[in-house]
């Protein structure tokens, strides 16, 4: 054995790196790769996942539906097959809007689970947007078949421009960004509280009623409308949805995607923030 | 030759954490809602040392030494209270991405791969991650898996993987990188004889191929033994004995155990030393180590001795002295 000081010079030098930027999208792909494989592995358990999460929607549409129908067609100008099309959209978005949660912080911070992440030369949450892209695609190919099902059984109207298309296409995407960003910031609180529960639970309260996952936001009262505005809730879940539903005008869809960089870029900001002073408490208890 | 520049440098480094006390019961809970109560445990406590590039070290001590917060302090993974620490020229905390690059940690107990898929998609995320070229990568992955007899684990999902086979992939996982420093915190924990062998043997291979620094915690002995010429022994935070293993029986244990088969059976050697056992003609004998001589002379004059060995009592006996002295010295210095 030579174990002693210099007498073993390496047998090879550092290893080659390949290009930062390269090496950024290299972590995307194989998180987002590693899901799929992993993800499709448990397609059952997915499908009943995704069946037990369209339950919400259906519930909503039916009692809007029954409204509209007793108010002679049209629930605050929104008719039976508006409904139709905002809640089947809604499903998508709500998939989309699936990412690591603050629970998923408390776990990896409480367990020690956190100290293989730190380990890594990467900020641990491009890891996590990596992965749930991957698993997106297969929440995809899952939605299709049940969104064809749905529209079958509740006739939707929907004839969106190519515009809205692409800025639906897009605003998904910064929905998902946006949320992930916000609720990694709020899985920080772990550090300092150790349960992030309740905090979590304040935070969906707020959101179920300022997104338009409860209601169009457009049946809110107009001063929810315009604190619902204010904040990032509505640009992850009812702008996505009214982008390919509601025949907005284009100085709208695209203030719309504005606003989501506005989110995109505070959401970064504040979690840089926060992390930077959160990690000084981890304890690694455990790892 | 030796480096000028350390491998690891650490200098009066402490780490104390605030942890919450209350007694147990309803009543205290309630009263821990108005005024909660806290305690310092110190648990690295002024501890300093230097390792050379290339050096293999034994980090030793009981469970709650501090050896585990050290490691993790060194590998970034907590914030020092106060002291210098610099690891291949960086500080730790500051978890640059070029100091991740050069260092790996191991914790035995910690499973860094994804549980439901081969290992081999695993390690595709490392490259990703360490950013490696391809081709060093392979080549670094295919000289893993020839050394550590890996072939036909990687293609299994790692849930099938029994504890040894998962720790010899884990252990690839963290190198493939070829990392310069390695923190191995009780590697080969729960392991059977054969795969403990399989990982020391490794680690002294990629040693001795890359000149890497090792910083090793086990409770077993023979991966110290095996592996380490110097050893740190540490206790309650602090340092008890930093040097050559080999030298830590000399340094901390105040006997020998000698031997002595007999030609006529059993005889009543009290006189010599304290007898440890008598069975079969076969007497073990524990004497002061500066009296072995003196004993043994005694024992071949006066003794029908037809056979005589005179052995440094096992190191798990003597870091049991180490702590066992430490403990003593604590209490008595308690008020």
């Amino acid at each position: 054995m030579s174990g002693a000081a210099g007498t073993s010079p390496p047998a090879a030098g550092r290893p080659r790196l390949i290009g930062a930027w390269r090496g950024l999208l290299d972590v995307y792909v194989e998180n987002a790769r590693l899901a799929l494989n992993e993800q499709f592995q448990y397609r059952v358990a997915n499908y009943f996942y995704m069946i037990g999460m369209i339950a919400e929607p259906v519930i909503y549409l039916v009692v809007w539906t029954t409204i509209a129908e007793q108010q002679g067609g049209s629930v605050g100008g929104i008719s039976s097959a508006q409904f139709a099309a905002y809640y089947i959209v809604w499903t998508l978005v709500r998939s989309m809007n699936i990412v690591f949660t603050p629970y998923g912080w408390e776990w990896r911070i409480r367990e020690g689970e956190l100290s293989a992440a730190l380990l890594r030369p990467i900020f641990p949450i491009v890891s996590d947007l990596g992965f749930f892209i991957g698993w997106k695609v297969v929440v995809i190919v899952l939605w299709l078949p049940l969104a064809a099902l749905l529209a079958l059984l509740f006739r939707p109207e929907l004839s969106p421009t190519l515009l809205e298309i692409c800025v639906f296409a897009v605003a998904i995407w910064g929905a998902y960004l946006i949320r992930s960003l916000n609720q990694s910031s709020i899985g920080m609180v772990t550090f300092w509280t150790t349960r992030v529960g309740p905090f979590f639970e304040l935070y969906m309260t707020v959101e179920l009623l300022l997104s338009g996952r409860l209601v169009p936001m457009s049946l809110m009262p107009d001063w929810v409308q315009t604190i619902a505005g204010l904040l990032p809730f509505y640009w992850t879940f009812g702008f996505p949805i009214e982008a390919l539903v509601a025949d907005l005008p284009a100085d709208r869809l695209l203030g719309g995607l504005a606003m989501q960089l506005f989110w995109i870029i505070v959401g970064a900001i504040v979690l840089r923030l926060v992390w930077r002073v959160a990690i000084r408490r981890y304890s690694a208890v455990g790892g | 030759m030796q480096s000028a520049q350390p491998a690891v440098h650490v200098s009066d480094l402490r780490k104390t954490f605030e942890v919450p006390v209350r007694e147990g019961g309803l009543r205290a809970a309630v009263a821990s809602l108005v005024r909660r109560e806290h305690r310092q445990v110190h648990a690295v406590d002024g501890i300093s040392f230097d390792i050379a590039p290339g050096e293999v070290v034994g980090f030793l001590g009981p469970n709650g030494a501090g050896k585990t917060t050290t490691l993790k302090m060194l590998a970034g993974l907590l914030y020092p209270t106060s002291g210098e620490l610099s690891v291949v020229g960086h500080l730790p905390s500051r978890r640059e991405s070029e100091f991740l690059r050069r260092i790996t940690m191991v914790m035995g107990n910690r499973n860094q791969l994804q549980w439901d898929l081969p290992a081999l998609d695993s390690f595709e995320l490392m490259r990703a991650i360490y950013r490696l070229h391809p081709d060093d990568f392979r080549r670094a992955r295919d000289e893993y898996i020839e050394l550590l007899e890996l072939g036909g684990l990687v293609n299994k999902p790692v849930r099938n993987l029994s504890l040894g086979e998962r720790m010899k992939v884990e252990i690839c996982a963290a190198l493939l990188h070829q990392p310069d420093v390695l923190f191995l915190d009780e590697p080969t924990l729960g392991l059977d004889v054969t795969m403990q062998k399989r990982i020391r043997s490794f680690i002294a291979e990629y040693n001795r191929r890359h000149g890497a620094t090792v910083l090793l915690t086990s409770h077993y002995m023979a991966d110290v033994q095996a592996l380490c010429k110097r050893a740190i022994v540490i206790h309650h935070g602090r340092i008890l004995y930093d040097g050559e293993l080999a030298r830590l029986g000399a340094q901390f244990n105040a006997t020998k155990t000698i031997e002595v088969t007999l030609r006529d059976g059993a005889a009543d050697l009290t006189p010599y030393g304290e007898v440890l056992s008598a069975e079969d003609g076969v007497v073990q004998l524990r004497v002061n180590r500066f009296d072995a001589p003196s004993v043994t002379a005694r024992l071949l004059r006066d003794q029908p001795v037809e056979d005589l060995t005179v052995v440094d009592p096992p190191i798990e006996d003597v870091i049991d002295s180490v702590f066992a002295e430490a403990r003593d010295l604590r209490q008595s210095e308690a008020p």
